[in-house]
């Protein structure tokens, strides 16, 4: 069943029916003008680790510059769906998959497709903050020189811009040449969005990137988010709830494999169509 | 197990083990004392006039006037032992025929031992051989050569049941009655008068060719042999090494084949090193033939061939060790595999390799088996660069186990074995030493 949470269909569970209903938007969340196509479009989409079918038959939309965010419980499957987007998941010599995932259109797990161009417009963020053991500077400079800018002038213009995208320009401009294994963890995570930004990707995906930090730093984090959001389509995965409903505008509820539900936040969280959802949400199990 | 037996076995386990590390320690110094103390006696010794000479004659070093100076002093001693020698010849033609054959069988071995102690005497033919031409150049063995002058040294057989005892009786006495027993203590007195002895530091030894097959100069030709061939080595096991724990660690499937190359791996790191010297001869030299016979290169391939395994291994634990958040997240930014590899993986990996690499290197500067047939020689001159491809050389490891046990003069020479030992020990410790910091350095780069 294919799920699509935009305005016009919800569908309730995996394996339900899907209704359709108007989509409920925040009254703070402003519709995003240019947005709402869909950027990253599951069919029959399962991930296989060797035989253990860790994402089960995924059929969903992500819908451009939106923020998306993935729940569910601890071995559901959220990253495993998430670093199938950009192919991560090739590093993991059991991982295969069946069914399409399509990025614009186009098969990610196409005979041509290139993974390394692939990766260069889906942009990712890990949970623990991976800076390389490299300065600031070339730790923003390490994408765009990858993709054959060398000029100094030019570099540095988007290791400031990057910055400043992840709000974290005011605090480091003054030591770009140190090494950002001296960062904290918040700056070091705003560091690595900075550093995914730097290549102008078009997704950022963005694996429970503030588990490892402090509410200061998750709250810059999520402010982050906020600012980004409309510019990139933005994907989430996040243990909390309280998290989801802040920083995002449609919510993925994965179940053992299974995407259970998927709607606009605010819906989910406070009318959920399906029981699992909300045992989950309401925290009656994790 | 209650408390009581937890806490016995606790401190008895503390002692054995405290007990092990002390043994270690003992063992350490015992083992360095020696070889610290004699091998320094190498370069810093009282050396005699026969020192300054033989450093003149065959190095050309020194301060001509003052080396003539010190001989004319020398000399007025000199002459008087000769005076005592020719006037014990004339009273010798004196004798009837009988005396004459016992003195003169006597006389013999009093004129060689002068002569090694104080070398070669007026009226004889130059010698061929560079060490008849001089005396003891080392004040310490000039004092035994000394006593092996003033006494004989007999065996008293009378008990057979026991071993031989060893006794001296002293020359003077033999030739009591002739002019020739002035000689002895003459000789015991004026020793310093005719050798000078006088504190010496000969860096020489470290930078000069040896002469007369190592009884005199330095063991550069064994240091620089030794350099080659462990510099050598690396140049062709390192890129190598690297290239495989590249493959194992980030290309290689697991299968068949590639745990069969695993294993053969560690299969060969433990393969003892004689049997890659008779590799080494058997293939690079006899089959592909990269050198008439032994050579630096030959030598070189032998000891990459066995230190290969080593850097290997530790390469592909560098690499292993490196987070895979690194590798994640140059992916993630759209670099290729080997972009990824060459860019964050080796940079990170390299403390642990740059270790890996120079204990190989340390080993390889030490190992004497697989040198034996394919590169080294016991006595040579230092070759130039351009002739590694087809001249043996000396090299440290080789050379101390030849002066221990084939060199004529071994006992003659020890200082030179144990300088030759504390050079070679020196040279491992240093390479182990920067590999230390080299590692800090670079770990500290990285951590920021
Ligand atoms: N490399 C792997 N090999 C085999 N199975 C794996 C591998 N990685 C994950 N799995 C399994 O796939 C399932 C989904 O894992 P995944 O990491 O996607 O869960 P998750 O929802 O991200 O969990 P968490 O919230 O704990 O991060 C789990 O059952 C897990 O055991
Ligand atoms: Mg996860």
């Amino acid at each position: 069943m294919h799920m699509t949470a935009d305005a016009r269909e919800v569908s309730q569970t995996a394996s339900g029916a899907a209704a359709t209903r108007d989509i409920y938007l925040p009254s703070e969340r402003k519709k995003i003008s240019g947005g709402g196509t869909p950027h990253v479009v599951a069919k029959d989409f399962s991930i296989y680790y060797g035989e253990f079918e860790a994402v089960k038959k995924v059929n969903a939309d992500i819908l451009s510059k939106y923020v998306t965010a993935i729940i569910g419980p601890s071995g559901c499957g959220k990253s495993t769906y998430l670093r199938a987007i950009n192919r991560m998941n090739d590093l993991i010599p059991s991982c295969h998959t069946t069914g399409a995932l399509l990025f614009d259109g186009e098969d990610i797990y196409g005979k041509f497709t290139d993974e390394v161009l692939l990766r260069k417009k889906i942009g990712m963020v890990f949970q623990k903050p991976n800076p390389f053991p490299k300065s600031i500077f070339d730790n923003i400079a390490y994408g765009p020189r990858l993709h054959g800018i060398n000029d100094r002038k030019q570099l540095a213009e988007i290791v400031e811009r990057s910055l400043r995208k992840a709000a974290l320009w005011d605090e480091v401009s003054d030591r770009l040449d140190k090494n950002a294994l001296g960062l904290s963890g918040g700056q070091q995570q705003r560091l690595c969005v900075a550093r995914t930004l730097a290549v102008e990707p078009e997704i950022l995906l963005l694996d429970e990137p503030t588990s490892a930090l402090d509410p200061k730093a998750t709250a810059k984090i999520e402010d982050l988010i906020q600012e980004l959001r409309g510019s990139y389509t933005i994907m989430i995965v996040t243990h909390n709830m309280q998290q989801a409903s802040r920083v995002s505008d449609y919510t993925m509820f994965f179940y053992e494999g299974v995407l259970v539900e998927y709607a606009p936040t605010a819906q989910l969280f406070t009318n959920p169509k399906d029981r699992m959802t909300e045992d989950y949400i309401t925290g009656r199990f994790s | 197990m209650n408390l009581g037996t937890r806490k016995i076995l606790d401190r008895s386990f503390t002692a054995v083990g405290f007990g092990s590390i002390a043994v270690m320690g003992i063992a350490l110094l015992i083992v360095l004392v020696p070889i610290i103390t004699n091998g320094i006696g190498s370069v810093f010794f009282t050396g005699t006039i026969e020192h300054r000479n033989m450093l003149f004659n065959e190095f050309g070093r020194g301060n001509r006037e003052e080396l003539a100076k010190e001989n004319a002093a020398s000399e007025v001693y000199r002459k008087q032992i000769y005076g005592m020698l020719s006037a014990f010849e004339a009273e010798l033609e004196t004798m009837d025929s009988e005396k004459k054959q016992d003195y003169l069988s006597k006389y013999g071995p009093v004129k060689t031992a002068l002569q090694t102690l104080i070398g070669p005497l007026p009226g004889e033919a130059e010698a061929i051989l560079t060490r008849y031409k001089y005396g003891q150049t080392r004040w310490g063995k000039a004092e035994e050569k000394l006593h092996e002058f003033l006494y004989e040294t007999r065996w008293d057989n009378s008990n057979p049941d026991a071993m031989a005892k060893e006794y001296f009786v002293s020359q003077a006495t033999e030739f009591e009655g002739t002019s020739l027993v002035k000689l002895f203590p003459f000789v015991e007195e004026h020793l310093e008068d005719v050798l000078r002895p006088r504190f010496t530091v000969y860096w020489g030894f470290l930078t000069d060719s040896s002469v007369d097959s190592h009884i005199f100069g330095g063991i550069w030709p064994e240091i620089q042999g030794t350099f080659f061939l462990a510099v050598g080595a690396m140049l062709f096991a390192f890129p190598l090494g690297v290239i495989a724990a590249i493959y194992f660690t980030e290309y290689a499937r697991e299968g068949f084949f590639n745990s069969i190359l695993r294993s053969a791996n560690s299969t060969l790191a433990g393969v003892p090193s004689i049997v890659f010297g008779l590799f080494g001869l058997a293939f690079f030299i006899n089959t592909l033939k990269v050198s008439e016979s032994k050579s630096v290169l030959a030598g070189s391939l032998t000891l990459a061939i066995m230190i290969l395994p080593t850097i290997i291994r530790a390469a592909e634990e560098a690499i292993l060790s490196v987070p895979k958040t690194y590798k994640e997240a140059s992916l993630s930014l759209g670099s290729t595999k080997w972009n990824t590899i060459m860019t964050v993986i080796l940079p990170a990996a390299l403390p642990g390799i740059i270790t890996g690499g120079v204990i190989s290197l340390g080993r390889a500067a030490g190992e004497t088996a697989p040198i034996i047939f394919t590169a080294a020689v016991s006595v040579g001159s230092a070759i130039g660069l351009a002739d590694v491809f087809s001249s043996p050389t000396p090299a440290l490891s080789w050379n101390i186990y030849n002066l221990a046990s084939e060199h004529e003069a071994a006992a003659e020479i020890r200082h030179v074995q144990y300088g030759m030992v504390l050079a070679l020990v020196s040279i491992v410790l240093m390479l182990n030493l920067s590999a230390i910091l080299l590692r800090a350095r670079i770990s500290k780069k990285l951590k920021g």
